[in-house]
């Protein structure tokens, strides 16, 4: 990630980077949370806003230099701090990306359960040769992640905020048709299950289980 | 107090003593990259490891705090073996190229490899590389070389109070930056190069120019503030290579002023190196008997009354006094020292000093600023005010130009009403003032040298009087100066003498024949026309362009010379490298000049010339001592502290980087100017 360190002087920078009313109606709720003089505390939800708002306004959720600048401004901060929060983040993205940004879980749960097959599915249907790069349409840019914390729905990709679970070459190509087609389906695991409930059913407490006896009842 | 046995030694250190600080009291040495004693603790390079007793691993000592009867072991094999381990990890990322590194000779790594070093790698990987970072036109970087002590950034916000360093990324390709390809905005920023234990920030001036062995080093004074920063000069052959810090507790520390350490290459340009005189409106060159032939037939001519002398902002004591004698001589009474009509009052030291003392500032519960701006004028002395803000409880409020000092001020207002105020007991600060134990304010030249300086003078003490600054065991009354000759001219007198002329009065034909020690902050251009000028001096700045007579005289680096700094403490500049071509010691031309009025200055060599100035000041013989002072004598200095007028102040100092002939024939100072402005539309965004 060095090349990331200098973004100041890349030509991708924007001038300039101001919150929208959306954001700004969240930037209040998040910094009543905090005493006065401790508002740097907000640092990391004000970095979140500036990806959502960017991806809301240029259809790719990234923070640019510009913003960090704003937000060590409206934190009172030196902007140097901010730098470092947005740099030490893996989350943060500090060069625009596509509109849709797989990010493929490869750490070993996920790769036991067959990430490899996600990671491939994602670089043809997108058209992509390796990590980090951005498919030619613009839509799709693809990175290499750590531990989800989804690990139980093992393999797990994660497109902008969502996860994507359970997922094989099939569904991941399918998954990816859907976002081109603009009909993203509701996040979560992709073979139905619910949140982390076993495959194919409960697999405890499946008997209802006797009342024992009131005390004191023959 | 806590007593811990290391290495078999039992001794007693402070509670709250690290492990590092007590192995120091017991005479171990600990091998460091990130602890420093005047930071915060990062604790993360893992070097200073030792073994405690009870504790399966080894510890890091600097992070470590004692506890009574702890048993410590500084050198055994499992420390050896920990540092080592310790050493070849750092090592794993580090260029192998000491042989290009400016650091070569004096970096600690080297050291260290020396004792805990590997003689060879282990490591088969890929090496990782860094991209350098622009810190401005002083600080050179070479990041692959970080080790990533932290040291740099913990100066930046801490002692500098800039923070704009920082670490970026993480694990692997974390990067220490500034992100944003700026030069640091700090009057400090050298000392990071010092701090660095590795060759990642050297000096850019200094680049590739000398290995640390091949240097002289002489141990000096530093002259461009009035603080007397303790400095060593590092020169090879008639050159000043480099100037660093030199530790003392009670004046630098171990800090010092960007402008005293890069100024020096203004040391070899614009030089004055032989003498000149105007013939026929032109200056030419001439020999020293042809210069001094011509002042003679000139002065001879006069009346002492139409001479005069003017000692400028870098002139020692020694040359000063000399001078002084010579105009005595010339049965002149026309001295002053004062370049921006400063409105002194001489006849009490503490009317002029930094009574308070540098160090004392730390003892200090409350500041005052009046007109000043001490983070220009005297960088180093504001971080010392920086560091007592930061140990809490340090209410601090300034009258003068609103500006960012690195610690919370509050700005009270431009304009001397509000000292006016002050004094009436109209201001809720004076509240802050009194309530406070020890409090202190200090007086900007700025403020002396405006029209209203005396009244200025007057009702500073009056307020320092009323507020309970002056106390018979506590001195709260401060004078900042900007130059490094204005204490030392001062006490030795070089003031107008009975009916003598001010520098003003001197001014416009007031006198018909003007010498000029090195002085070029004056307006030049009020000498009349009919003035015949001498400048005697070391560069070809504002003085000597308007003169008649040039002698060349020797920098700072190239004298013996006393000087006494803001805080009255006198100290001793010594001769690094020779004055370049004709150029000779001051003291020397203006002991040759008597000898051709017929006249010779009764000293032959430098001590008798120090007795003389013993005998004018006893001072001068109390080299370095500058005790705490007291006021019992509340009576002030003379000045109507009524007359104050509203005009608003104005630094004297607009530039740091140029305020003398060194500074100003800089390149490197030059740079750093354009630099600043550089960043200044973000800095005002
Ligand atoms: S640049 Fe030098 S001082 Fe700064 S972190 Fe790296 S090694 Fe330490
Ligand atoms: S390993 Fe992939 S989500 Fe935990
Ligand atoms: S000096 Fe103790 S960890 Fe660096």
């Amino acid at each position: 990630m060095n090349e990331d360190v200098r973004t100041g002087f890349e030509a991708f920078q924007p001038e300039t980077f101001a919150f929208d009313e959306q954001s700004e109606a969240e930037i209040e709720k998040i910094l009543r949370k905090y005493p006065p003089g401790r508002q740097a505390s907000a640092v990391l939800p004000l970095l979140y806003l500036v990806q959502n708002q960017m991806a809301r306004q240029t259809g790719s959720g990234w923070v640019p230099r510009a913003a960090m600048d704003v937000v060590a401004k409206r934190l009172e901060m030196p902007p140097i701090r901010v730098y470092e929060v947005a740099t030490f983040y893996t989350m943060f993205q500090l060069r625009p990306v596509g509109r849709f940004h797989l990010q493929v879980c490869t750490t070993t749960p996920c790769w036991l359960r067959g990430s490899d097959k996600v990671v491939a599915a994602c670089k043809q249907e997108a058209g992509i040769r390796g990590f980090g790069e951005t498919s030619a349409d613009g839509l799709f840019t693809l990175s290499e992640v750590e531990c989800l914390g989804a690990c139980v729905n093992a393999p797990v990709l994660q497109i902008n905020n969502d996860l994507y679970e359970d997922l094989d070459a099939e569904r991941t190509i399918a998954l990816l048709q859907a976002f081109r087609r603009g009909e993203p389906p509701p996040p979560g695991s992709t073979i139905g299950r619910i949140g982390s409930a076993p495959e194919g059913g409960p697999m405890t407490l499946i008997s209802e289980i006797e009342p024992p006896p009131a005390p004191g009842a023959e | 107090m806590p007593k811990v046995t290391i290495d078999g030694t039992v001794v007693e250190v402070p509670a709250g003593s690290s492990v590092l600080q007590a192995c120091e009291l017991a005479g171990k040495e600990i091998p460091r990259f990130c602890y420093h004693d005047r930071l915060s603790v990062a604790g993360n390079c893992r070097m200073c490891l030792v073994e405690v007793e009870k504790n399966p691993k080894p510890v890091a000592s600097c992070a470590f705090p004692v506890a009574d009867g702890m048993v410590v072991w500084t050198d055994s094999p499992m420390v050896r073996r920990g540092r080592r381990g310790a050493l070849e990890f750092l090592l794993i990322n580090h260029p192998l190229d000491c042989p290009i590194c400016d650091q070569g000779g004096e970096c600690d790594l080297q050291d260290e490899s020396m004792a805990y070093g590997l003689d060879r790698s282990r490591f088969r990987e890929q090496k990782r590389a860094v991209r350098d970072k622009y810190f401005g036109p002083l600080i050179k970087t070479v990041m692959t070389r970080c080790i990533h002590c932290t040291r740099c950034i913990r100066f930046a916000q801490e002692i500098a109070g800039v923070p704009e360093l920082g670490a970026t990324g993480r694990g692997e390709n974390m990067e220490v930056t500034n992100y944003i390809e700026r030069m640091l905005t700090s009057e400090l920023s050298g000392n990071i190069i010092d701090l660095c234990p590795v060759g990642a920030l050297t000096s850019k001036p200094y680049a590739f120019v000398a290995r640390s062995w091949e240097l002289v080093k002489t141990d000096s004074i530093d002259v461009l503030d009035a603080v007397g920063c303790n400095i060593r000069i590092d020169s090879r052959g008639p050159e000043v290579l480099r100037i660093v810090p030199r530790l003392h507790e009670d004046v630098n520390e171990e800090w010092l002023g960007d402008k005293s350490r890069f100024a020096l290459d203004g040391l070899r340009r614009r030089r004055l190196d032989r003498p000149w005189v105007k013939r026929g409106g032109k200056l030419e060159e001439a020999s020293w008997q042809e210069a001094f032939t011509a002042i003679a037939d000139r002065l001879g001519r006069l009346n002492g009354a139409r001479i005069g002398a003017v000692a400028g902002d870098l002139a020692d004591a020694e040359s000063m006094l000399a001078l002084k004698h010579l105009m005595q001589q010339l049965g002149s009474n026309n001295l002053d020292c004062r370049q921006l009509g400063e409105k002194f009052d001489a006849s009490r030291r503490d009317f002029y000093l930094f009574n308070t003392t540098i160090a004392g500032i730390e003892d200090a519960d409350a500041l005052l600023l009046i007109g000043t701006n001490p983070r220009r004028e005297a960088p180093v002395l504001n971080a010392r005010i920086r560091k007592r803000w930061l140990a809490g409880n340090f209410p601090v409020a300034a009258i003068g130009e609103p500006a960012e000092l690195t610690y919370a001020v509050e700005w009270l207002g431009n304009s001397p009403q509000v000292l006016a105020q002050l004094l009436a007991e109209a201001h809720p600060f004076l509240k802050r003032l009194q309530a406070a134990e020890r409090p202190m304010l200090i007086l900007g030249q700025g403020a002396l040298a405006r029209a209203d300086g005396a009244a200025m003078l007057a009702a500073a003490w009056e307020l320092a009087r009323k507020a309970g600054l002056l106390r018979p065991e506590w001195h709260g009354f401060n004078v900042l100066h900007a130059a490094a000759a204005r204490v030392g001219a001062l006490d030795l007198g070089f003031l107008p003498g009975e009916g003598g002329k001010s520098l003003d009065a001197m001014l416009d034909d007031g006198v018909d024949a003007l010498w000029l020690l090195g002085a070029d902050e004056f307006p030049i251009e009020r000498i009349g026309p009919r003035t015949f000028v001498i400048y005697q001096g070391h560069h070809g700045d504002r003085g000597a362009s308007r003169a008649d007579v040039i002698l060349p005289g020797a920098a700072y680096t190239e004298k013996h010379g006393t000087y006494v700094n803001t805080e009255g403490r006198v100290q001793r500049g010594a001769l690094a490298v020779y004055p370049p071509g004709d150029a000779r010691e001051d003291w020397k031309i203006l002991r040759a000049f008597s000898a051709v009025m017929g006249k010779p200055l009764p000293y032959d060599d430098l001590e008798s010339l120090r007795a003389k100035l013993e005998a004018e000041n006893p001072i001068f013989g109390r080299i370095d001592e500058c005790p705490r002072r007291g006021c019992a004598d509340l009576s002030g200095p003379k000045g109507d502290a009524q007359a104050l007028t509203d005009a608003p102040f104005v630094s004297p100092i607009s530039d740091y980087y140029r305020t003398d002939p060194i500074s100003r024939a800089s390149p490197t100072m030059a740079l750093c100017q354009e630099a600043l402005r550089a960043n200044m539309p973000i800095a005002a965004e």
